[in-house]
């Protein structure tokens, strides 16, 4: 295998680059400790909604400006096999949440399980 | 609830043994007693032969240590093949029990062991059977199909190579030290959690597909590098040959989904060793939540298995037909479909888990959209062969027998698929029937396809046809006899994994598919000594480096390919390389520089070694031992980053002499 050469410009980016992912990074960060630490008054839902936003554009914050991923680097194999990791991932969280749900929503309530489990033994105890 | 969980048993558990003691070992069980006895005499045998003939030295250096792809892939189909004779070893004793056990009979497996057997055959079949087989051919073809000189990563292929045998032989060691798992081949929880699986059985079986599991990713990376990054120059992605596009599409779904059942079985882990409670019935476990996991993994699984036959059939139809594959654009596309549908079908699965008739739809009319790009598949197939001239060599009959079985397999398959028709057939002999339709008419003939075709490629000599023919009539005849009763048998709603029956109508259908499993018995054995007829016979059966006139790059190297594969670099055009490079009176150039290769290394066998040891210490609580050899496996890893003697030179002169040895065979 041949060494390949490391220019600035090509893979690594440049400091200016890694200056502003690194100021994107910081200010994501800051805005929730900012919203929690702060009574801001919005509704506990809306809050954990926003956090989870800001995190989502973290995660691209970092995969842009660190990890450099642009539709040339590798012809296109890394966004591609990025787009392709995200495709599955959304199909495997959404799919298990909307399926978990809906069988959740199916079975008979069973609002406590240890208590539920608790009764039919001394039930059972009573019984025998 | 329908079961108390079963009292827990105090055990003692010994600092130096763990929980391992004498009882364990089943010496009470003269079955277990006479096959281990047949295997130690049988091992001391090969050894004793081995010593004599001065063979360890070359085993150890050209084969054990080799990090050369092709005798990595030939590894991995030897390990299929031992597996498979163990596998059906099961299979043969689950259709004798069934046979026998009707109306009252007990047959000769009490439950506790029937359980056992099926659980086995299912894991081994898959994991040690259908993957070895798979990835074997994949790691043998697919570099020379795409002009490569090795994979990527050369060691990295040989040390997952060897954690596949590692767990392979952690299921083997349960058959004599404790036992195996009672919980089916997928392990639903809360059968297989701490309260209902309480002895080592689940153990082996967690600890035995995690090891594998290493492997098996780590593989899947490896050859997708190697199709991204070394393709012979000019070969474009839309011209490699279908069989390396399926291997491409294959271990992108092995990289997508491994993961899953690592992480899936890491959590049910940690449920029976740390007492999580992720799928218990209590303290808020969710044991429905494993099943949905773990079909995530196991639905792109199952085309992880029969994607790269569907390459095996495409290279075969368009070799024996004399024609280009038919619709090469509309494969790669149905590939792809495949892999990405692959991933929203798993609740198919468990339709009748709960789900309400919106999510049941969807997943039902998901599973029967899936079905269109197979149909491609078999159309483009038929079309390849209409109008061609074609050659019905016995690659070509296993191809023949794949296109029937399969498609039947197929169609069952979307029956099952619409939901009120699952609610009847749920976990019925017709869902095993279907399973063993599409696994065995689909991986299995196409496995044997793929072997006999390119057999002559690996050893320089053709199969001898009688025994191949005889192994598959026997193969295919077999099948009907033993999967076709069990389609009747699932409809009049027998239920799998019964040890018994009180219904003795239900026999005669259990004894004709005994039937048909002897037959396929003697298929296997055809197989075997068909291998031994033409081992014995390679001078008779001696082929050039191309014969069966075949068309892409692979047929290029000599037979056997030389350990560099390629004297030098091709460029190549077009789809069908080696046609093209035929019909242009190619000539190797003869003036050859030398050759940078890849040294063998043992870091590879020696993780995977200590990497058993693990997995055996912690099956058995022996938690110092366990320590110890995880600590060992990270120190042989990271003592492997300061081996810097890692290369050689093939010296020009040497690739000359190989290359005249070859023109003259």
């Amino acid at each position: 295998m041949s060494a390949h050469s490391h220019s600035e410009s090509h893979g690594h980016g440049t400091m200016g680059q890694l200056m502003i992912g690194f100021a994107l990074a910081a200010i994501l960060t800051i805005i929730p400790f900012f919203l929690v630490m702060v009574d801001t008054g919005l509704s506990r839902t809306a809050l954990v909604g926003i956090i989870m936003g800001l995190g989502a554009v973290q995660i691209i914050v970092h995969l842009v400006y660190f990890l450099h991923l642009n539709s040339s680097s590798e012809e296109g194999w890394t966004l591609l096999a990025s787009v392709f990791s995200v495709v599955i991932l959304v199909i495997v969280l959404a799919g298990s949440l909307w399926v978990m749900h809906n069988m959740n929503e199916n079975m008979m309530p069973m609002p406590d399980m240890d208590r539920h489990m608790e009764q039919m033994r001394s039930l059972q105890s009573q019984q025998g | 609830m329908a079961s108390e969980p079963t009292t827990q048993i105090v055990e003692t558990i010994s600092p130096i043994f763990g929980r391992l003691t004498l009882d364990w070992i089943p010496y009470h069980e003269p079955i277990l007693v006479g096959t281990f006895s047949a295997i130690v005499l049988g091992g001391i045998a090969v050894l004793a032969l081995m010593t004599y003939f001065k063979l360890w030295a070359p085993l150890w250096n050209d084969w054990v240590t080799s990090v050369d792809h092709k005798k990595i892939g030939i590894m991995y189909m030897i390990l299929g093949f031992i597996m498979m004779v163990r596998g059906f070893a099961d299979a043969l004793m689950m259709r004798a029990q069934q046979a026998m056990a009707a109306g009252g009979s007990e047959g000769y497996l009490p439950p506790h062991h029937y359980d056992q057997v099926f659980t086995a055959h299912g894991v081994i079949m898959i994991f040690f059977v259908a993957m070895p087989f798979v990835t074997g051919v994949m790691n043998y073809v697919m570099p020379l199909q795409i002009g490569a000189r090795d994979v990527a990563f050369p060691f990295l292929n040989n040390f997952s190579f060897w954690m596949t045998v590692s767990g392979a032989l952690l299921v083997n060691i349960s058959l004599f030290i404790g036992e195996f798992a009672r919980v089916g081949w997928l392990a639903f929880p809360p059968l297989s959690g701490a309260n209902y699986s309480h002895g080592p059985g689940m153990d082996y079986y967690l600890w035995a597909l995690q090891i594998a599991g290493v492997g098996t990713t780590l593989s899947g990376i490896n050859l997708i590098a190697t199709m991204l990054k070394m393709r012979a120059p000019g070969m474009k992605l839309m011209d490699m040959p279908i069989f390396s596009w399926t291997s491409l599409i294959t271990n992108v779904l092995i990289v997508a989904a491994f993961p899953v059942l690592t992480a899936t079985l890491a959590l049910l882990t940690l449920d029976r060793y740390l007492d999580f409670r992720f799928f218990t019935n209590d303290f808020g476990g969710n044991a429905m939540m494993y099943v949905n996991l773990i079909w995530i993994w196991g639905h792109p699984e199952v085309y992880i298995l029969i994607i790269p036959c569907f390459g095996i059939i495409s290279e075969i139809v368009s070799t024996f037909s004399g024609k280009p594959i038919f619709g090469y654009r509309t494969m790669v596309m149905a590939t792809a479909c495949i892999m990405v549908l692959s991933f929203i079908v798993w609740l198919h699965h468990f339709f009748t888990m709960g789900s309400g008739a919106d999510v049941n739809t969807f997943f039902g009319i998901a599973t029967m959209i899936i079905a269109v790009p197979t149909g491609v598949k078999i159309f483009n197939w038929l079309f390849t062969m209409y109008k061609g001239r074609v050659r019905f060599e016995v690659p070509m009959l296993w191809t023949i027998g794949f296109l029937v079985t399969f498609t039947i397999g197929g169609m069952t398959g979307v029956l099952l698929a619409v939901p009120p028709v699952d609610f009847q057939l749920h976990n019925t002999l017709f869902l095993i029937a279907h399973f063993h339709n599409v696994i065995i008419g689909g991986v299995v003939f196409a496995i044997y396809a793929g072997v006999t075709y390119w057999w002559p490629k690996v050893f320089g000599f053709k199969l001898n046809d009688t025994w191949g023919k005889r192994s598959f009539w026997f193969w295919f005849v077999g099948f009907y006899f033993a999967f076709m009763p069990l389609y009747a048998l699932g409809l009049m709603g027998v239920t799998r994994r019964m040890n018994m029956y009180p219904d003795a109508a239900w026999q005669p259908y259990f004894i004709v598919a005994a039937f048909g499993a002897v037959l396929i018995a003697l298929g296997i054995a055809s197989t075997f000594i068909g291998f031994y007829v033409s081992i014995r016979d390679r001078k008779a059966l001696a082929v050039g480096s191309d014969p069966w006139d075949a068309r892409t790059l692979e047929w290029a190297t000599q037979s056997p390919p030389a350990p560099y594969n390629f004297p030098e670099d091709i460029e190549v055009v077009g789809r069908e390389a080696f046609w093209h490079m035929k019909k242009t009176g190619f000539k190797w150039s003869g003036k050859y520089a030398p050759i940078h290769m890849p040294k063998g290394t043992a870091t590879g066998v020696l993780i995977s070694a200590v990497a058993l040891v693990f997995g055996f210490a912690m099956v058995w609580y022996i938690w110092w031992l366990a320590i110890l050899s995880f600590v060992g496996m990270l120190a042989i890893g990271i003592g492997h980053t300061f081996n810097y003697n890692r290369d050689y030179y093939i010296p020009s002169d040497v690739v000359t002499a190989t290359e005249a040895k070859g023109a003259t065979a």
